[in-house]
């Protein structure tokens, strides 16, 4: 599976949940803090992401930068 | 009255062994949105400054800026906007694109302004063809001045003004602007679209991208509708909307082309 990674700016985030229910992996939760404006943030909790960016589409603040494994790369690799 | 911007964005540009595959448009300003939690709007304002970005078009878009919620759009919006008075926005835009017929105008309006005191500009800028781009924002409420009933919302619905829900002996059938608008010969395409998942958000970028293209060859009024939600005004969390919105609001208003060019996908 291809690994990828989410960076979510916890200053700006609103924590309205919507990343939570369209994330396939469930590997996204509330974080157990409040930031500045008063809000639970939204935080990678499992390691399982793929960079599906599917998150990053559907967040209303545009908090989200989502990082993905190059993937020709590495299955040219992997048949040598 | 000057804003100030922080950039209180620690966006970090690289991940180890990993390529960026999403990240805020540049042509998105760094001020934090003040929209409510969950609200579509800074989903569309996003979903509208990708477009520009991949068209490479910043520098000749001029936008005309709504009376609502969405009102401050020009200070999300790093393109040339304009203020319209409550409901005349599609007019200002016809007037922006008639001076200058080479930039790319489009007008970005929710149901309070384009459906209600607006209805008159809108239909008549429609059927004029003007080669403008128009998003309405249909969230069934008017959500800034507090959740009043508009003319979009629902039978039954709950608003502050209809406490026991809209009757249709009262207040009329809710008004389906977009399907009004395929009737007109001015109106090229006409879609609409939502954006409460991620399936729904790629669809709407590809119907925002095509309205573009077709301002570009001058082909004529591209009508974007995009079913949104109001979590303060449905007094409800963004998640319920959701549901909501998959529940009530597309049996009323289906969503996909309602009128789209000849031979097109």
């Amino acid at each position: 599976m291809i690994k990828g990674t989410v960076k979510i700016d916890a200053k700006i985030c609103k924590g309205c949940e919507l990343c939570i229910i369209s994330c396939p992996q469930d590997g996204l939760g509330l974080a157990a803090q409040f930031n500045d404006k008063g809000y639970r943030y939204v935080e990678l909790i499992e390691d399982n992401c793929t960079g599906c960016v599917n998150c990053a589409l559907v967040c209303p603040e545009a908090a989200i930068t989502v990082f993905r494994q190059p993937k020709p790369a590495k299955k040219s690799v992997e048949k040598k | 009255m000057s804003i100030e911007r922080p950039s209180n964005h620690d966006f970090p540009s690289e991940a180890e062994g990993m390529d960026l595959v999403y990240c805020r448009p540049e042509t998105l300003t760094d001020l934090p949105f003040h929209y409510c939690p969950g609200c579509s709007h800074s989903v569309v304002h996003r979903v509208l400054m990708e477009v520009v970005d991949e068209l490479n078009i910043q520098d000749k878009t001029i936008g005309v800026a709504p009376v609502g919620c969405s009102v401050f759009a020009y200070h999300y919006m790093n393109v040339d906007m304009q203020e319209a008075a409550h409901g005349r926005a599609t007019a200002v835009a016809t007037g922006i694109k008639r001076v200058l017929p080479d930039r790319f105008v489009f007008s970005y309006q929710g149901d309070g302004d384009l459906a209600a005191i607006g209805t008159a500009e809108t239909i008549h800028t429609v059927n004029r063809g003007e080669n403008i781009l128009m998003v309405f924002i249909n969230n069934g409420i008017y959500g800034m001045t507090g959740g009043q009933m508009a003319p979009t919302t629902l039978v039954g619905q709950v608003t502050t003004t209809s406490p026991y829900g809209r009757q249709v002996e009262f207040a009329g059938h809710p008004i389906k602007i977009a399907d009004m608008l395929t009737q007109l010969p001015g109106a090229y395409y006409v879609t609409r679209q939502a954006v409460h998942n991620p399936n729904g958000v790629r669809k709407l970028k590809k119907a925002l991208t095509k309205s573009f293209q077709y301002q570009k060859e001058g082909k004529g009024t591209c009508f974007v509708e995009v079913v949104s939600n109001c979590p303060s005004g449905w007094k409800m969390t963004p998640v319920e909307t959701v549901k909501y919105l998959e529940e009530q609001m597309f049996p009323l208003y289906p969503l996909g082309d309602l009128k789209k060019p000849d031979g097109a996908k």
